[in-house]
């Protein structure tokens, strides 16, 4: 693995207005590196991946993606979009719209970001929702389809421009372990094999163990970050004793 | 050679041999223009004998140069050229395999086409969709009627708190909109019918038209339509909503008795509140009527109301009256009906408010159809 940064989170400080929930945040996200961010309910998880997206305004700090800074180009619709293509969500409600099949769902990245014809779209397409073991399931709608099924389109969806990094929020909540695992087994075959870099925000420990190769853990007091590294390193040597009972559940 | 801003490069040997040599990297932004160049390329050939790949230039490879090896690869077979790649990095070909792209180039399909099922198959649906339909609707009607005696031997259980808000937002939020519209209408009515009126010195009449017409007919319906854009919709997208996202599944599992906790504090307090608008409402007609009877027809106040009182019935106020809690309760009935039957997702609830206020007005219309033909035969 290449120590290069692909995010760098600067003195970042997050909240709303005067309350502010954590604060002093720096860490980076190397290239080809998938990362837990971890913490307890109300640590400001999702307040910190929102921010990374730039959907929240810090308080302080920048966060920088692929050298831009995130915070900075919301004011710059182009630059905010250029990000953007470089980037994949994926939402724990999935967030697909219910009007539309899982093919549609997944061609909208296209149709905004590409000039490419419906038949180009289609193949494209296609090919992900290949990656992702859906094919067959082009037309149906998303309530048509499973938990674990919807959680793979939105992993085909946020890979659709070829993002160097995908953002992922609580990709195998609410699963049974075997659909979880195949979800684990899935990001991490993407991470190998098309190098893509990863920032999950998750409360499942198995996963967390699977499959990322360092962990961020959130202190609940809003301090920033209260300990980092291997998963199993942290599970065993964490000098917080907090850390360790998080991670041996 | 042909250039292009996609930076692939295309030279001609021979007569009838292409060489094409790839970009660096084939992503979102160049992929169109790679593949017009290319288009264009083969389309001006009628014979080509090759077609030479140079890969070399190559850093990385995804979907979008998948479409384009595609598109090379189909011009070979449509023109029968032999195809050479050169200097294939491994990358390209792990990538290929990861897509199984052997299997994967056979079977590439229109996503985009839905296949539509044939008339009959939709008759059929929609047949037997509006049969389910009705028998939702009775058996919808049937639990708030035993719900309503229910609250008669114990109107204890009636959530009063949700009862007045609902009053408030039925009524007394609506009351500006239906006072300005109904104002107006007094006022339209009585302009729109002075020009005739006047040419037969038949001005006092106004005041008999707009007061007639507001309290038996206009007063009513036109209440009772803004009642069924505002409140109608608002019931539905509300129980619709809690319907999405499961909190109405959470009330039966907790032992409520949804129609009493969500649907009877709604109807209540539509019942309740919008006889009173349709009161309002007529009040507010008669004075657009009476703004331009004085303002424009030269009639007094007191001649004004004078003709109003000799031509209109206490009953045609309790009519009205009637009118209002008829419609209130059919209004809030397709609103909390709708809600139910929402399922799927936000458009569902988005298509649910919709069908709350069409049928909503429907229902009003035929009510009000209906009453008329009854007080016809009865009077």
């Amino acid at each position: 693995m290449t120590k290069e940064p692909i995010v760098s989170v600067r003195d970042l400080s997050i909240g709303f207005e005067d309350f502010i929930v954590q604060q002093s945040i720096d860490f980076n996200v190397y290239s080809g590196e998938i990362l837990a961010i971890l913490g307890g309910s109300g640590s400001g998880k999702s307040t910190l991946l929102k921010s990374m997206l730039g959907l929240n305004e810090p308080i302080k700090g920048d966060i920088l993606i692929d050298g831009d800074s995130i915070v900075k180009a919301r004011e710059h619709d182009q630059i905010y979009k250029r990000i953007l293509s470089k980037i994949g969500v994926t939402y724990q409600g999935i967030a697909f719209l219910g009007s539309l099949s899982i093919a549609e769902n997944v061609a909208l990245p296209y149709e905004e970001h590409t000039d490419l014809s419906r038949e180009e779209i289609s193949t494209l397409v296609c090919i992900k929702l290949g990656l992702v073991n859906l094919c067959g399931f082009e037309y149906y709608l998303p309530s048509e389809i499973s938990g674990g099924m919807k959680k793979r389109a939105a992993i085909a969806r946020a890979l659709a421009l070829d993002p160097n990094i995908l953002f992922l929020d609580e990709p195998s909540a609410g699963l049974d372990p075997v659909i979880s695992a195949e979800i684990d087994n899935l990001l991490s075959r993407i991470n190998r094999e098309l190098n893509i870099s990863m920032v999950i925000i998750s409360h499942e420990l198995s996963s967390i163990f699977r499959i990322a190769d360092r962990i961020i853990m959130l202190d609940n007091q809003g301090n920033g970050i209260l300990d980092q590294g291997s998963p199993s390193s942290l599970a065993k040597d964490s000098p917080h004793d907090y850390v360790k009972r998080f991670l041996n559940g | 050679m042909q250039k292009g801003s996609s930076d692939i490069q295309v030279t001609v040997s021979g007569e009838d041999s292409i060489n094409i040599t790839l970009p660096q990297v084939i992503n979102s932004g160049n992929t169109s223009v790679c593949i017009k160049t290319l288009r264009k390329t083969f389309s001006s050939f009628k014979e080509i004998s090759s077609i030479s790949v140079d890969f070399s230039r190559m850093e990385s490879f995804n979907d979008f140069g998948v479409i384009v090896y595609m598109e090379i690869e189909k011009a070979a077979n449509t023109h029968g050229a032999l195809l050479n790649f050169y200097n294939i990095p491994e990358f390209v070909n792990n990538y290929l395999d990861l897509i199984n792209y052997s299997e994967f180039s056979k079977n590439v399909k229109a996503v985009f086409t839905k296949k539509n099922p044939k008339f009959l198959l939709r008759l059929g649906e929609n047949s037997i969709k509006l049969v389910k339909d009705f028998r939702d609707m009775s058996v919808f009607v049937g639990e708030i009627f035993i719900c309503f005696f229910y609250l008669l031997f114990r109107p204890g259980r009636l959530r009063r708190n949700d009862l007045i808000t609902y009053m408030y937002q039925v009524g007394v939020d609506a009351v500006p909109i239906v006072g300005l519209i109904s104002f107006l209408l007094g006022l339209i009515i009585a302009f729109m019918s002075s020009f005739q009126l006047q040419q037969f010195g038949a001005n006092v009449y106004v005041a008999s038209l707009v007061s007639l017409a507001m309290v038996k007919e206009l007063g009513p319906i036109m209440t009772c339509i803004i009642v069924a854009g505002r409140s109608g919709s608002a019931f539905a997208a509300e129980i619709g909503s809690m319907k999405i996202s499961e909190e109405v599944d959470a009330l039966t599992t907790m032992g409520f008795d949804t129609i009493l906790f969500l649907v009877m504090p709604k109807m209540l307090a539509a019942l309740f509140v919008v006889p009173f608008l349709v009161l309002f409402s007529d009040i507010f007609g008669i004075l657009g009527g009476l703004t331009v009877g004085v303002g424009m027809l030269n009639l007094t106040v007191e001649g004004f109301v004078n003709q109003m009182v000799s031509d209109l019935k206490i009953f045609d106020f309790l009519l009205g009256f009637i009118k209002g809690g008829l419609f209130a309760l059919l209004i809030s009935w397709i609103g909390c009906f709708r809600g139910f039957q929402t399922s799927g997702g936000a458009s569902q609830v988005g298509e649910s408010t919709t069908s709350a206020v069409v049928s909503g007005i429907f229902l009003i219309i035929l009510a009000d159809s209906l009453l008329a033909v009854i007080l016809q035969y009865w009077s």
